[in-house]
């Protein structure tokens, strides 16, 4: 092996993330489906780590779901983009980070095709000045929030109160690492690891204690799929997909799941209640689910984080079973309490899923 | 179980551990040359029985490539072992004989 054209060949895989001073975008999804890995993301980086992450109330949704279900046109799309990019001019900062794959995916289309389209760029300008009187300039930078995580994996490391390790046998847990498809899939060169090894989330893996598992379908899409999902019968193509994944990664016995899109927690975690409510199957240990996570959830999980303040249990597969393994003190009276010890009220028993 | 109003599609993925490669190893022994196929599908174009049955011997190979011989044995029950595809095979392969020798290893009368 020629060692130098190895090193070579892989740092092209690579991105240089900048250390500091980002201009942060929440997701709409992410907002609904796992409410504090935001809140989460924002305390690590900025109260734990004293990195500069600037947010404001001001911005809005990137429009992606309505342009990926062909509700609205790319123009519209352009120009909602346009205006955050105004918003993190107007506040002074040049590297953009969001929270959302869909918002990174639509940021880095939207940008590339302005790249090739300048024409497109300067009617974009004019929509924007005429419709809302702003002027925007491009980021110098692009991120996604898990290339963020991914460059503090150390530090975070460095802080850990947890290892992702079974304490009683002191074995590495055994993680499934799920890249979303719009993160590196579209524009390779614009993840860490490109489409073919993305290392986002296995360097966060490898961080943190766990070790990855490579199984067939590693790379298949999770299958929300957006049409597939929204019109409903549609989704069985969705659930197919999902099933697929699960059962080429059921021989593996995962331990949990860690993924880095909106979409992709979602189903893949819900989906395992459907999947066991029309088949009687479960892929996890004694009818249990296989937990899964945002990596700011398990960011969260081994600096210590109460699991309850993370938003576990608005998960659909419980995650107990999980924190046992690894140690996680939690309390069961307080799981569904929400801030102020305000019940929560409780969801219904699956008839199979434990 | 319960109606969601949709379903789930069964997999169709491909699991080469749990599928049959003994006897691909017997057909490869005897035929080396079926793993020169590129899957181009000029056998299947130039099949006369291709026209009225499923004869289609590029999908012939593939299937039992892939572990799935009953399927597979349906792309070949239609053939007349006339031998055009064997005129038409840029790779040479001999798929007249190759017909043959498919059904004497997996036992197709
Ligand atoms: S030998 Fe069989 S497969 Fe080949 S062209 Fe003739 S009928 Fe078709
Ligand atoms: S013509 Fe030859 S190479 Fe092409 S698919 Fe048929 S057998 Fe394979």
């Amino acid at each position: 092996m020629i060692y130098e054209g190895k090193r070579k060949i892989w740092s092209d895989y690579q991105k240089e993330i900048p250390d500091d001073h980002y201009f942060y975008v929440r997701s709409c999804i992410r907002q609904s489906f796992f409410p504090a890995s935001e809140r989460t993301f924002l305390d690590i980086v900025k109260n734990k780590l004293q990195k500069d992450f600037f947010e404001t109330e001001h911005h809005t949704t990137c429009g992606g779901i309505a342009y990926h279900s062909d509700a609205i046109p790319q123009e519209t799309v352009m120009t909602i983009i346009a205006r955050q990019f105004a918003l993190m001019h107007k506040y002074g900062y040049e590297n953009y980070v969001c929270s959302c794959i869909t918002s990174f995916g639509l940021y880095t289309e939207t940008l590339e095709t302005w790249r090739e389209f300048p024409e497109l760029e300067a009617k974009i300008k004019q929509i924007l000045w005429d419709t809302c009187k702003l002027e925007f300039s491009k980021p110098a930078y692009l991120a996604h929030a898990s290339d963020i995580i991914y460059k503090y994996r150390n530090l975070i490391a460095a802080r850990a109160k947890y290892k992702l390790i079974d304490k009683t046998t002191g074995r590495p847990l055994r993680v499934v690492e799920h890249i979303g498809c719009h993160y590196s899939k579209m524009f390779p060169s614009k993840g860490v690891g490109g489409a073919e090894y993305p290392y986002v989330l296995t360097g966060m893996i490898e961080a943190w204690g766990g070790e990855v598992i490579d199984y067939p379908e590693r790379r298949h899409c999770c299958g929300f799929g957006f049409r597939q999902y929204l019109v409903r019968s549609n989704r069985g193509y969705s659930l197919s997909n999902t099933h697929k994944k699960f059962e080429s990664m059921e021989p593996y016995k995962p331990d949990m799941i860690i993924t880095n899109c909106p979409g992709c927690p979602y189903f893949l975690d819900r989906w395992q209640y459907v999947i066991s409510e029309m088949e009687g199957k479960t892929y996890g240990e004694n009818g249990h689910g296989i937990p899964v996570f945002t990596y700011e959830e398990v960011a969260g999980l081994v600096m210590g984080y109460d699991p309850w303040d993370l938003g576990l249990q608005t998960h659909q597969v419980g995650v107990e079973p999980l924190l046992d393994k690894i140690g996680i003190p939690y309390d069961p009276e307080t799981k569904y309490k929400g801030p102020g010890n305000k019940d929560l009220g409780q969801p219904e028993r699956p008839s199979c899923l434990k | 179980m319960a109606d969601f109003g949709y379903s789930l599609t069964p997999s169709s993925r491909i699991d080469l551990n749990k599928a049959d490669r003994e006897t691909f190893g017997k057909l490869v022994k005897l035929e080396p040359d079926v793993l020169k196929c590129m899957a181009c599908g000029s056998c299947t174009a130039s099949c006369t029985a291709g026209v009225y049955t499923r004869t289609s011997i590029r999908s012939a190979i593939l299937y039992l490539q892939n572990g799935r011989e009953k399927e597979a044995l349906e792309f070949i029950k239609g053939c007349m072992l006339c031998g055009k595809c064997t005129i038409v095979c840029p790779r040479a392969i001999n798929t007249r004989q190759l017909v043959l020798s498919i059904c004497k290893i997996y036992n197709l009368k």
